[in-house]
Parts: structure tokens; C-alpha cells; sequence
């Protein structure tokens, strides 16, 4: 057992040294960072009445009892109990107060210049940069970039079951309710890619919802909402033609839209950039064209139960169409 | 362990009435847990209303005749099956056999005006939330209806058999008297809530 | 054969104590064989019943969960795939709250309750044996569908609308809603068993001040079943309604509410954690009276902490929805109520403490899980504090925290004392003694195993790894932690491997029992181990909360009962004063009638609401069947 527990110690200790990006213990954003502090707060709090619970019931079960004095009398007990009560009272109320200021820091989203809508599908993520001007907004999906250092406000919405948004490194999660538009306040210090995902369970493919957030310097960040709005790029290379041909001429086109060819299904992601993204099918893959070959060639296996079906193409359509999709950037 | 006899009870009687008769809290255990359904049932209710733009959801308020007829039946039952619960309480067989058919009289005609009553709202369980609350409401109310019915009809049953002149049925018939009240009472505030406050 | 009229109205006080036995087994017992076993009325074989079928659901669900830490031991792991995780992971929940630790605090209360009040069966014996069959009914059809890859997969929470008609094809979300209507009818008929019998069958003179602390806390259970369990069964129905016959109580289309459902289920699923966690309370209370030799310190705050508790559980339900979007003030409400519970939990807690400090503890194998108890429930409810405040909770909701606090509460907070209570109890029940030695190595493997377990998960939550996933990608930094899980899931494993090897052999051949082998106070002890089938030859006449330890050469005890029908004594609600003795029904097979009639009603409704018009004429002839009198002595007055 001693050796079991220097284990768990020394594993403890590693595992929260490299928390990786999608953790509440490595917060990089204002809402995180002030759950974060609530976090350890509390934690070092309950920690400390939990040793003293433990020293007592040591103490109370160890003690030298002289053998022959009467039982002790119950007085000094319900004192001491009395005040035990109290000092839980006072503790319980200080760390609800500290709760609700921890709420006030975050403060409500609502007051932002920028807001995004997330709907929550069986299982990616539809990202949608809605502009006064409908020529400006674009769709993308599974990945969602903002500007650093900025409150956005992420509008969630749910085309189907209840899903959960949540980037941990940067704020507390939110739902995703049928029927109903909840918002979550996202705000990253510094640039970086944060990975998320989805925290409620929504049928069989949950495992797979991820999404990255990706925190842009300003300027890039332009850049990157400039290039979303352009439609898609025309293939320079054949093989790449060649897919687009395939890819509008087979049942792809159905479900996906790819802005500025006759593409405009609405069922699947939009693919008018996919390119650009940094993962395939809400973070099960990276994008490469071999990655994106072996999703379209038998999107079942890889994310068995998705509702991408294994459309029947030849080994040329297949790499074609993999082709145009890395060129969509 | 040797035993000490300190109390003498051979002059209880054999049989508990009353708050001393165990079914009497059985049944108002019972109660409990149906009346805590019942108001769930309300609370539902309302709260689809509280989330609805208007209210009733797309239909008009239902017509007032046939639940208020069935609530005013109700009322009126509740003589009678005072009536009986007193007789049972006096062990008068004559008079409980009495009671019982025309209790079960009572039981049978409140069923009649139900029937018409779901047609009165003028909507059904498959249109909305609303249709779908409304049915469930009126049936849970039905299946109360119903139960008590049937276990009226067979007390009617056993007090016209050998079984009958027993103390022990007496105390059944005035439970079943009590769960009957419990039925009307549970009814008033759920045809407030299905017939009026649609009208609010 | 006796002709009754000779010997009209025997009374015990007539007969010595040979006698008396002769005349009051031929009274009480139940017959041998198959007809005997399928109409018994006995409180205490139907609650070994009880208490036997929710242990193999134990052991099933460990089962479940072993398969999942073995899914879990590696990233992209293929040893189970999402639809069969899907529903392991929905049996295993659904399995342990529905089918195991509710049935079991039950169960034993089922046992104990009429003992330790000293009466000689439960109130209703008869709706007794038919909510065992509905229990069982209940759970075989949840595992015989699991069996045949119909298990539901919606999550033991079965939120909509994943779980609506649109979402989840095929019966297994209806299956799960009618396992709810089965387990939920037998918890119900238990809890009023046990409302009435700890009112009204109390011994004379055991008035409210001298219940014993774990009748205390059934009765307090009892009246959380019965307040909280019908919004699940509104909720269910309300599901079933949805997905047969098409209404919209879940339809935001149609003016319907995803959210409806989950203040539904919570409303019943917090008071749940409570109806688990305080029969345990009182498991505790009474084990740390016996084995520190000295009254539990508080009672009436005892009491008052069992009450507040259950008064409070309605009002946290929120907590479990606090990412859903609800306003904030409503929010800041539950926060403010769900830390609050912490006071009476913590005041329990003191009250044990200066019970050990002034007591003088011997450390057998109950008292060992009681200390484990205290280890590992102080944990969960801190754990419990931090996800009752709104901002952390946003950070930890649905993620491995939220599965090491409820494990921690209620394997800590339950399971241990129950381990704990059946080693306390085992003697009674069957007449034998378990092993000691056996006893303090399940402990410490449990123990050493439980924490190994599941305290990492703690850390893997705020890691941001989700509850409910099937496997999880090698470049997340989750892999080792899961491995220590995974191993230290064997040990944990073990240690309840052990425990029925335990339990199994000393019930065959274990030292046989005295009546008291624990110099414990309370009423079931007074009498032979395992209990006759009427209990008590005498009933007891109780003058003080420990019966047994003022005067522990002779009982006090009531004469006068009848001894050719099943009699007991109906006392008042306060004082316990006796009111008239009464019969108890005997043994009949009308329960069981009525239970397979009621299971084949709900089962067929799960594929048309014709069903319940049909079906509920051959339940309307076995209920008739089942109170229509048959001249006994039992029905005579």
C-alpha cells in the first residue's frame, strides 16, 4: 500500500505538470483564470478541514483511555460539537461568498463586439460568423477563431439533442439546448490553440465532438475572417479539378456546401475552407490529404455510427476528391 | 434472556378502527403519494404555461359545461359518502349496503361527463404540449376515478356476501369512503387549473 | 388439526414459553417446498430475498464497470465499441441506483426495521412480497434486454431528447423508462410499509424518543421516497407518452421543454443521493453505538440533522443543471442551499467523532468500514462543496470530478457503511458469524483499492476529460492516469471478490451465532439468531432508547395475544401506546399473481397504450383475488 500510494503521488504530480490545452488547471483566458483561483481556493480550504477531520477522528479513536475513571461526561462535548457546527457555518458561508464573487468577476457576456453562434450537431460543431451584411458571413465548422485578448460572446443553439460547450482552458462550459439560446463568454489572454469538447452526452459518437479554439493576434485574426469570406478557391492542379468535378457530380454536394461551386447541402459541415482547418471530423484527425482520403474512403470505421455515409467511389475519385479538399484552404 | 411479562393486553380489542387501523395509514400514505403526483401534475401545467407565448396553445379555453357538471357530481357525492363512512363507523349493514350501491352509482356517473370532457378542450393529446398536458391530466385523474370505482363495487360485492357483518369490512368501507373524498379534493384544484386559469 | 372452536381464542398467556413456540411457529411459519417459498409474507425471508438479488446486481454492475476501465486502461482502445459502451455505461448506473443501492438500504430496512421496532412482521406483508416480485421483474427485464443488445443506451439520466422518439429508435429507451415504473412501484410499496410500521407497530413504550437512529433514518427515507419518487414516475410516463403515442411534453416544437425533463428527474435524483446515503447514516449510528460501548452522542441532533437533510434534498435539485443556462439569482438560490446541506452532514459527522472520543472503540470488521466511512465520505462532501458553487461546477460538471464525488459519496458514503452493516448484521440474518480475518482484508483491499481508484479521477476531470466518452485520442495527457485506474480497479475488485467469498462460506459454514454477539442494545438482538418466523414469542415492552443494556438479564414483555391467527400489536404514533392488537395477514399467493399480471401490463405498454386497457383486467382479477377475504383467522376479529 505505501508503495501504491508513492505512485499515485509521483503520477499526481506529473499529470498536473503537463496539463496539456484543454484543461481548468492550465486557464488561459479571464473566466477560466478566475475559476481557476476559486478552484485552488477552495480546494486548499476543504483540504485543510478534511486533516483536521482526520487528525480528530485519529486522536478520538487512539487516544490512552484510563482504565478506570466513569464514562465522560456529555457537557464539554456538545460544546465543543456546538462550536464545531458553527465554524462550518462560517466556513460553508465564506466559500459561497467567494463563489458568488468569483460569478461577478466573470461577468455576463452580452456587451461584446463580437459574437459567434455555435450549433451543436450529432457530432461537429456548425460555427457560424454572421455579419449585418449576409455577404460577409460564412459558416465553418469544429474550429472557431478569435481575437486575443477580447471578450466574445458565443451564442449556442442545438440542431438536435443537448450538447455541452466547453474549452476548459478558457471558461466554464455551457449547453447546448434544443429549443432554447444560452451564451457563454470565451476570452483568450494569449494566441494559441485551445482544443474543446463536448461535455454532455449526446448518442453514440460523443467522444468524438472536439473542437479547437484558436486565439489570433488581432491582425491575423483579420486575415483569417478576410480569407473565410472569400468563397472557395478554384483548383489549379487536375487531380484537384478532377475531385471538384467528382465531388459536385457524386452525392457529397447533397449534404455540404462548398461557397462558389453548385455545393449548398446544409446537412454536413461547410467545406468551403476545410483546408484551412486544422482537423477532420471535430478533432478525430489531422487534416492531411491521406487523413482526408481515409475519412471519405469509410467515414464508419473511423467514427462508427457518424452520419457520413460510405459513398461508393473509385480508388482515382477518391484521391482526387482528397485532393480538392486539402486545396480548400 | 429470561422475559418479564409487565403488560397486559388481552383486554384490546382485536381489531384496530380508525387512526388505530393500520390500512387507514396505509391509505393515506397512499395518498400522499398520489397527491404529491397530482400536484407534480398541476406544476407541469403551469410551467409549460409560464414558457408559452400564449395560453392555450393554439386552441380556444374549453368549454366550461362538462367539468363543471362532473366538479358540481363530485361535490354532491361527497353526502352521501359522508353518509356512509358514519354508518360504516356504526356497523349498520343494512345502511352501509345502501350506501355502497348508491356510491357506486355515484362512481359510474362522473364517468359519463369525462367522456365528454376530453372533447371540451377542444384538443388533442398528439397537437401540443398543451393538448398533451390536458389529456394526461384529465386520464391520471380518470385512472383515480376509475380505481376507486371498481374497489366499490367490490366492497358492494362482499358486504352483500357472507364475508360482510365483519368489523374488519367496515373499516374497509370507511377507507374507501376517505380515498373517495381524497378523489373529489384532488379534482378541485385541477379543474381550476384546466377550466379557469385558461380564462385568467 | 386443531378444531378451533375447542380451543376459542388461546392466548399466550396460558401457554409456557415450549408451548407457546409449538403454537406460534404453526401460526407463522411458512410451508416448505416451491408453493410455501412463491406465498411466503415473511419480512424476513422476502428481505434475505431482497437483500441476496440486490448483491448479484452489485456484482453485475462491478462486472460493467470492470469492462469499462478495461476500454478506458489505453487511448483508442478496441476492446468495446460505442454502441455496446454506450449501454455499459448506462446499465452500470442504472443498474446501481435503481437496482442496487435503493432495493438494498430497502431491503435491509425490510429485515431490520420490524425487528428492531419489535413487531412481528412489517405492515402489508402482502404488498411486502409483491414489491419484491415488481423489483425483480423490474431488474430482469433491464438485464435480459441488456442481454439480447437491447440495453438502453441513453445514459442512467436519460435526458431528452436523445432519449425522445426522434433520437433513440427501437424499445431501449423505453425499457429503461418502464425498469423506472417497476423499481419505482416496489420502492414506493416499501416506503409505505415502513411509514406505517415504524408509526404504528412500534413496541409499547418505544415512543418517539427511543427509535432506534437507523429506524429513525429509514422512516425520514421513507417519506423522501414518497415525496420524490412520483416526479420520476410523471417524468418516465411523460417519456413513454412521447415516444408511443406521440405527445410534445419534451417538444420545444410544440411547445414542449428539454428542460421540463431534467428539473423532473433531479427533482427526484437529488432527494435519491439521500435516500441512499441516509439508511447508511443510520447504519453508521448504530454501529458506532455497539462498538465504542456507549450511546450515539446527540441523539435529538441526530434526529433533527436526519430530518433537515431530508427537508433540504428538494431543494438543491438545480445543482445537477447549473451549465444548462438558468438564471443566475434561481442559481445563486441552490448554491447557497446545496453548501448548506453541509451543516447537518458535518453536525452527523461531530456527533460520531465525540461519540468514538468518549466511548471505547473496538475495532472488529463493521467498525473498520464505519472508519473507512469516515475517510472517505468527508472527502466526497467536500468535493461536494466545490461542485455546489456555480463557477467551479462549470469547470467540473460531467467530467471525471463529478465521477470520483459521487463515488465518493456514495460508495463512501453508502456502500462501506452497508459492507459494514451486512458483517454487523450477517449473525442475524443467518445464524452465523463471518470471518474476522476475512473481514479486515476485504477492508483493506477495498479501502486501498476504492481510493486508488478514484481519487485520480479527481485530477483527470480538471485534465478536461469528460464523462461518458469510449475511448479518448493518444496525444491527450490522460493515458497514464487511466492505466493507475484501470489497475487499481482490480484491486478494488478483489476486495469485493472477497467479501462474497466471505459472505458465501460463512453462511454455509460459519461459526454459528449467539443472539447477541456484539453486546449490541437494540431489540433485534433480543431475540435467537437467525429470528424465528414470528419474531418475538413475547412481544417486548420497551422503557429506554437501548432496551438491551439496562436491564440485560430479563426483557420486559407484553402478554395477552392471540395465538391462533397472526396477531401483533397496533401502538400510538407518540407515546407508542398500545391500541388494539391486530392481525397480520398471512401467506398468500395473490402478490405474485399481481406482479407477473402488473409486469406483463407494463411490459406490453411499452408497445401499445392498448395495454393498459386490456392488460389491466387480469390485474384488477389477481388484486380482487388478493383482498377478497377467505375466512382465515387472520380476517376474523
Amino acid at each position: 500500500m505505501r508503495t501504491a500510494l508513492v505512485l499515485l503521488l509521483s503520477i499526481t504530480a506529473t499529470a498536473a505538470g503537463g496539463s496539456g490545452n484543454q484543461s481548468a488547471l492550465n486557464s488561459q483566458g479571464a473566466p477560466a483564470i478566475h475559476v481557476e483561483h476559486l478552484i485552488i481556493g477552495i480546494t486548499v480550504v476543504c483540504a485543510v478541514v478534511w486533516l483536521l477531520v482526520m487528525i480528530v477522528l485519529g486522536w478520538a479513536l487512539l487516544r490512552k483511555r484510563s482504565s478506570d475513571s466513569g464514562p465522560p461526561r456529555d457537557r464539554p462535548l456538545t460544546t465543543i460539537v456546538s462550536s464545531a457546527v458553527a465554524a462550518t457555518v462560517v466556513i460553508i458561508a465564506a466559500l459561497t461568498i467567494a463563489s458568488f464573487y468569483t460569478t461577478r468577476s466573470i461577468g455576463l457576456p452580452g456587451n461584446t463586439a463580437l459574437t459567434i453562434t455555435v450549433r451543436g450537431q450529432q457530432w461537429w460543431w456548425q460555427v457560424i460568423y454572421a455579419d449585418a451584411n449576409p455577404a460577409f458571413s460564412f459558416q465553418t465548422a469544429n474550429e472557431i477563431h478569435i481575437p486575443v485578448g477580447q471578450d466574445v460572446q458565443i451564442q449556442l443553439e442545438s440542431a438536435d439533442v443537448v450538447h455541452s460547450f466547453w474549452v476548459p482552458s478558457l471558461a466554464g462550459k455551457q449547453d447546448l439546448v434544443p429549443g432554447r439560446s444560452n451564451s457563454l463568454l470565451l476570452r483568450a489572454e494569449r494566441p494559441g490553440t485551445y482544443r474543446g469538447q463536448c461535455a454532455e452526452f449526446c448518442g453514440l459518437q460523443h467522444t468524438h465532438m472536439a473542437m479547437m479554439v484558436i486565439a489570433d493576434e488581432p491582425a491575423d485574426y483579420q486575415r483569417w475572417i478576410a480569407a473565410q469570406r472569400e468563397n472557395s478557391v478554384m483548383p489549379t492542379y487536375a487531380d484537384a479539378a478532377a475531385g471538384k468535378a467528382a465531388f459536385l457530380s457524386k452525392p457529397c454536394a447533397a449534404c455540404h456546401t462548398v461557397r462558389g461551386t453548385s455545393a449548398a447541402g446544409t446537412t454536413g459541415p461547410d467545406l468551403t475552407h476545410i483546408g484551412s482547418r486544422q482537423t477532420i471530423a471535430a478533432g478525430l484527425l489531422e487534416t492531411t490529404r491521406g487523413s482526408l482520403a481515409a475519412w471519405i474512403a469509410d467515414p464508419q470505421t473511423l467514427k462508427p455510427g457518424n452520419n457520413m455515409p460510405m459513398v461508393p467511389l473509385t480508388s482515382v475519385e477518391l484521391r482526387d476528391i482528397s485532393a480538392y479538399m486539402e486545396s480548400l484552404k | 434472556m429470561n422475559r418479564s411479562v409487565v403488560l397486559d393486553l388481552s383486554k384490546l380489542p382485536p381489531h384496530g378502527l380508525g387512526t388505530a387501523s393500520l390500512t387507514w395509514w396505509g391509505t393515506l400514505a397512499f395518498m400522499l403519494i398520489e397527491g404529491t403526483g397530482f400536484a407534480l401534475s398541476i406544476v407541469v401545467y403551469l410551467y409549460l404555461m409560464s414558457l408559452a407565448p400564449h395560453w392555450p396553445l393554439d386552441a380556444p379555453p374549453p368549454d366550461l359545461l362538462p367539468g363543471s357538471g362532473l366538479t358540481a357530481l363530485l361535490i354532491v357525492s361527497l353526502l352521501p359518502n359522508m353518509l356512509i363512512a358514519r354508518w360504516a363507523r356504526q356497523q349498520n349493514l343494512a345502511k352501509v349496503r345502501i350506501g355502497l350501491v348508491i356510491m357506486s352509482l355515484l362512481g359510474v356517473a362522473p364517468l359519463f361527463l369525462r367522456v365528454l370532457e376530453f372533447p371540451a378542450m377542444h384538443i388533442s393529446w398528439d397537437q401540443n404540449a398543451y393538448g398533451s398536458i390536458v389529456w394526461v391530466m384529465l386520464g391520471l385523474h380518470t385512472t383515480h376515478i376509475l380505481t376507486d370505482l371498481v374497489e366499490t363495487l367490490v366492497l358492494t360485492c362482499l358486504m352483500f356476501s357472507k364475508h360482510g357483518d365483519n368489523p374488519r369490512r367496515y373499516g374497509d368501507v370507511s377507507d374507501n369512503a376517505m380515498y373517495w373524498n381524497f378523489v373529489v379534493a384532488t379534482w378541485l384544484p385541477m379543474y381550476v387549473c384546466l377550466y379557469w386559469i385558461p380564462r385568467l | 388439526m386443531i378444531v378451533r372452536d375447542e380451543v376459542e381464542d388461546l392466548r399466550d398467556t396460558a401457554l409456557d414459553e415450549v408451548q407457546l413456540d409449538r403454537r406460534l411457529s404453526e401460526t407463522w411459519s411458512t410451508p416448505t417446498g416451491l408453493w410455501g417459498a412463491l406465498s411466503t409474507v415473511d419480512h424476513k425471508i422476502i428481505g434475505r430475498r431482497y437483500i441476496y438479488t440486490a448483491f448479484i446486481f452489485l456484482a453485475l454492475g462491478g462486472i460493467l464497470a470492470l469492462a469499462m476501465r478495461l476500454q478506458l486502461s489505453e487511448p483508442e482502445a478496441r476492446f468495446i465499441g460505442p454502441d455496446r459502451y454506450n449501454q455499459i455505461f448506462t446499465m452500470h448506473g442504472t443498474n446501481m441506483m435503481f437496482l442496487f443501492a435503493v432495493p438494498v438500504m430497502e431491503a435491509m430496512a425490510v429485515y431490520l426495521v420490524p425487528l428492531m421496532v419489535g413487531t412481528r412482521n412489517i405492515a402489508f406483508p402482502r404488498l411486502n412480497a409483491f414489491s419484491y416480485w415488481m423489483y425483480l421483474a423490474g431488474g430482469l427485464l433491464l438485464w435480459i434486454a441488456f442481454a439480447v443488445d437491447t440495453g438502453p443506451d441513453v445514459g442512467w439520466f436519460a435526458y431528452v431528447p436523445l432519449s425522445g422518439p426522434q433520437y433513440a429508435a427501437g424499445k431501449r429507451a423505453d425499457i429503461w423508462a418502464q425498469m423506472i415504473t417497476f423499481t419505482e412501484v416496489s420502492a414506493l410499496a416499501v416506503a409505505v410499509e415502513i411509514v406505517v410500521t415504524v408509526l404504528k407497530q412500534r413496541a409499547p413504550g418505544m415512543s418517539l424518543d427511543r427509535i432506534p437512529l437507523f429506524v429513525w433514518s429509514m422512516l425520514v427515507t421513507s417519506f423522501l421516497i414518497i415525496l420524490a419518487m412520483p416526479a420520476i414516475m410523471i417524468a418516465s410516463t411523460a417519456l413513454i407518452l412521447d415516444r408511443l403515442v406521440g405527445t410534445h411534453f419534451f417538444n420545444p416544437a410544440e411547445g414542449g421543454d428539454v428542460l421540463l425533463w431534467q428539473h423532473l428527474f433531479w427533482f427526484f435524483g437529488h432527494p435519491e443521493v439521500y435516500i441512499i446515503f441516509l439508511p447508511a447514516v443510520g447504519m453508521v449510528s448504530t454501529i458506532v453505538a455497539t462498538f465504542t460501548r456507549r450511546p450515539v452522542f446527540g441523539y435529538l441532533a441526530m434526529v433533527m440533522a436526519l430530518v433537515t437533510t431530508g427537508v433540504l434534498a428538494f431543494g438543491l435539485w438545480v445543482h445537477h443543471m447549473f451549465v444548462a443556462g438558468l438564471p443566475r439569482l434561481g442559481e445563486s438560490f441552490f448554491t447557497a442551499s446545496s453548501m448548506a446541506i453541509a451543516i447537518p452532514a458535518g453536525l452527523q459527522i461531530f456527533c460520531w467523532l465525540a461519540t468514538m472520543w468518549a466511548g471505547r472503540p473496538v475495532f472488529k470488521t463493521p467498525f473498520l468500514f464505519v472508519i473507512g466511512f469516515m475517510v472517505i465520505f468527508v472527502i466526497g462532501g467536500m468535493t461536494g462543496v466545490m461542485v455546489a458553487s456555480v463557477p467551479f461546477d462549470t469547470q467540473v460538471h460531467d467530467t471525471y470530478f463529478v465521477v470520483a464525488h459521487f463515488h465518493y459519496v456514495l460508495v463512501g458514503g453508502a456502500v462501506f457503511p452497508l459492507l459494514g452493516a451486512i458483517y454487523y448484521w450477517f449473525p442475524k440474518i443467518t445464524g452465523r458469524m463471518m470471518s474476522e480475518t476475512l473481514g479486515r482484508w476485504t477492508f483493506g483491499l477495498i479501502f486501498t483499492g476504492f481510493n486508488l481508484t478514484f481519487f485520480p479521477m479527481h485530477i483527470l476531470g480538471l485534465q478536461g476529460m469528460p464523462r461518458r466518452i469510449y475511448t479518448y485520442q493518444p496525444e491527450m495527457p490522460w493515458s497514464g492516469l487511466n492505466m493507475f485506474i484501470s489497475l487499481s480497479a482490480v484491486i478494488l475488485a478483489a476486495g469485493f471478490l472477497l467479501f462474497f467469498i466471505d459472505a458465501i462460506r460463512s453462511a454455509a459454514s460459519g461459526p454459528a451465532a449467539p443472539d447477541n454477539p456484539w453486546g449490541a442494545s437494540t431489540l433485534e438482538w433480543a431475540t435467537s439468531s437467525p429470528p424465528l418466523p414470528y419474531n418475538f414469542a413475547r412481544l417486548p415492552v420497551v422503557g429506554s432508547l437501548e432496551p438491551l443494556s439496562n436491564n440485560s438479564e430479563t426483557l420486559s414483555v407484553a402478554g395477552g395475544l392471540s395465538v391462533d391467527r397472526r396477531e401483533l400489536i397496533v401502538t400510538s404514533v407518540v407515546e407508542a401506546l398500545p391500541e388494539a392488537r391486530e392481525s397480520s395477514p398471512g401467506n398468500s399467493i395473490w402478490p405474485l399473481w399481481s406482479a407477473l399480471a402488473t409486469t406483463v401490463l407494463l411490459i406490453w405498454s411499452i408497445f401499445t397504450p392498448w395495454a393498459v386497457v386490456w392488460g389491466s383486467i387480469p390485474v384488477s382479477i389477481a388484486l380482487i383475488g388478493w383482498f377478497w377475504p377467505k375466512g382465515t383467522p387472520e380476517d376474523d376479529t
